[in-house]
């Protein structure tokens, strides 16, 4: 009998304090969808924005007519074809050199104390500030030589694009069973062959996919470019002159006075914008399809 | 390990043909390696060597004075070095509680189907370039701030005794807030997805005991999965504060573009990374103002390599912790 007069306020204490974390709950539930739903809400916004104000410019002419001045109904040929060398230039002479540099990280690297200065600062360069790179490269391949030039925009995303590939070399290695490599090491393969023919095949998927990503990063940098490929107005696909940029002429026509150029600098974040999500959801897809095998 | 000396038994017994294959190959890959660690000397030599003319001129003044006059040819940092902070400052206060909230729905509540396309799309944000947020925060973000979001903030805050000098003055649309809030955009899915990562490594039978005592999702998560990956969290956090401490082309478009130092978080400002990419057209080849902007790109290196080294070694001691 005392037991029951004891317990009874017991249990209504439970059951407001179950009450009440029952309400911390929903309300942390709200709050964590609210903050989903703005991040969402965000990307969204930028995606219409650039389809609602990208779109009317995007015509066959744009596309085919190089820039102009203003009113003179020029189009994006020479940044598109600009942006195209510069990022296809890096990224080939780049994933070697960082692929080579992963190898080392995972096959080599065990352990010792020089790779993992090397992990270490590979992974401080792929945060470290772009715009510093882009300066970088002016004192050391602009100031000397005397003029702004596409080697040197090619160079400072070279820079941009060998932490990447470092990165996913390294991490897609660690993936392939070490019995692979002992099975090949067994059957008398020297340790070269070993990596290169066993283990880089075996894990070329989760490669190509980080080649795609540093793609994907380096095409919509604008701040490295500023200071050395600088942007070019006329027609050139000589390296060794100032070279045009999509994202080079975006900064240069989203804050001008001219209604059309602002509308080209639209049309550019969209091409740009557009070939970035594609190429990010393409590498992405491919990493699942490895992931599922 | 073990591979290393298999293969290297293994070429052995490959004989002479392959000798020199294995040697010449790591000696590459190893000189790749090299090449990134020059990288990186590089870029702090070379800063610090174009920035000498800067530190010589105006010594430890160049760090303590808040001055920019092109005029006088007067030069310091102090003015860039608070706006770069201050935007940093707020897009983190602002992105820490969204990233959580976004990783802490995309692990815990949000059913199988949803979480997948949910997470993609966050990492497709991440993706977006960032000269494409800074068009984005000028041609729709500016508007709504002098609109809407500064007049409301001057009505309301403007005269509450402690805060009124944070939230007065004009409201162009442009400054240090908006810059924050722009910055906190392209930090949140950073910070994000290292949450859900850290927070899906921790093995389930934690949460599933925490589960069977009768905890809800909140305490679960406030009293067992946070202290668990509290390290990696700060580690995140602080990769975000890192990646925003450089941005340059998001801010260069709403920071305002002036070089002093007020309180109000609505006055035009600079941070290092935009003073820079306004600057630097104009600044001659060997002038004192070219070797000013290198000196500030030598502190800019400085502060964001220290952050970005905190955030590796918090972030692996949160990994070694886990195993």
């Amino acid at each position: 009998m005392s037991a029951t007069t004891l317990s009874l306020p017991a249990r209504t204490r439970s059951t407001t304090l179950l009450r009440r974390r029952r309400l911390i709950d929903h309300l942390a539930t709200v709050l964590c969808g609210l903050a989903t739903l703005i991040v969402l809400a965000v990307l969204v916004s930028i995606l219409w924005t650039l389809l609602a104000d990208g779109l009317p410019g995007l015509r066959w002419r744009t596309l085919t007519h190089v820039t102009a001045p203003p009113g003179a109904g020029g189009g994006l040929l020479n940044p598109i074809i600009g942006s195209l060398i510069q990022v296809v230039l890096a990224t080939a002479i780049g994933t070697p050199v960082g692929m080579l540099a992963g190898i080392y990280l995972a096959e080599y690297g065990a352990g010792s104390a020089f790779a993992g200065a090397v992990r270490f600062v590979s992974d401080m360069l792929l945060s470290a500030p772009s715009i510093l790179v882009g300066l970088f490269v002016y004192l050391i391949l602009v100031e000397p030589v005397g003029h702004f030039s596409g080697y040197a925009g090619v160079a400072a995303l070279v820079v941009l694009v060998i932490p990447i590939v470092v990165r996913t070399t390294e991490d897609m290695l660690r993936l392939v069973p070490i019995s692979m490599r002992e099975a090949a090491a067994a059957l008398g393969c020297p340790h070269w062959k070993v990596v290169l023919l066993i283990c880089v095949r075996a894990a070329r998927a989760g490669l190509l996919t980080g080649v795609l990503l540093a793609l994907a990063r380096i095409s919509g940098e604008t701040a490295p470019l500023l200071f050395t490929s600088l942007g070019n107005l006329n027609w050139s696909v000589s390296l060794n002159q100032p070279m045009a940029s999509l994202p080079v002429t975006i900064y240069q026509y989203a804050g001008s006075a001219y209604g059309d150029w602002v509308q080209l600098a639209w049309t550019a974040a969209l091409l740009i914008t557009a070939g970035v999500l594609l190429i990010n959801i393409v590498a992405r897809v491919g990493l699942a399809r490895q992931d599922s095998r | 390990m073990s591979t290393h000396a298999s293969g290297g038994a293994a070429s052995a017994a490959a004989g002479a043909r392959a000798g020199w294959g294995d040697p010449a190959f790591a000696g590459l890959a190893r000189l790749c390696g090299l090449l990134v660690l020059l990288l990186m000397g590089g870029i702090i030599a070379v800063m610090l060597y174009g920035g000498r003319l800067a530190f010589s001129t105006f010594g430890i003044g160049f760090l303590t004075r808040s001055v920019w006059n092109p005029v006088l040819e007067h030069y310091a940092a102090l003015a860039p070095v608070y706006g770069t902070l201050v935007t940093s400052a707020i897009g983190v206060v602002i992105a820490v509680p969204l990233a959580f909230g976004v990783a802490f729905f995309l692990t815990e509540m949000a059913p199988g189907w949803l979480s997948g396309p949910l997470g993609t799309a966050v990492e497709l944000l991440a993706a977006v370039p960032s000269i494409i947020f800074g068009m984005w925060g000028f041609f729709v973000i500016v508007p709504i701030m002098a609109r809407d979001v500064q007049p409301a903030l001057i009505h309301s805050l403007g005269h509450v005794p402690l805060l009124h000098p944070f939230f007065s003055g004009a409201p162009f649309g442009t400054g240090l807030l908006t810059g924050g809030l722009i910055l906190a955009v392209m930090i949140t899915p950073f910070i994000a997805a290292v949450m859900r990562d850290v927070f899906n490594a921790m093995p389930p039978v934690f949460k599933e005991s925490a589960y069977g005592l009768g905890s809800t999702r909140w305490d679960v998560m406030r009293k067992v999965v946070l202290p668990w990956s509290r390290t990696a969290v700060i580690g995140g956090i602080m990769l975000g504060l890192g990646r925003a401490l450089g941005e340059t082309m998001a801010i260069t478009f709403v920071i305002g573009n002036s070089n002093r130092i007020s309180p109000s978080l609505f006055s035009p400002g600079n941070t290092i990374a935009s003073l820079i990419a306004l600057e630097f057209p104009e600044s001659a080849a060997g002038s004192l103002k070219l070797s000013s902007l290198l000196a500030l790109g030598f502190i800019l290196m400085v502060i964001s390599l220290i952050t970005l080294a905190c955030s590796r070694l918090l972030l692996r001691t949160g990994q070694t912790v886990r195993r």
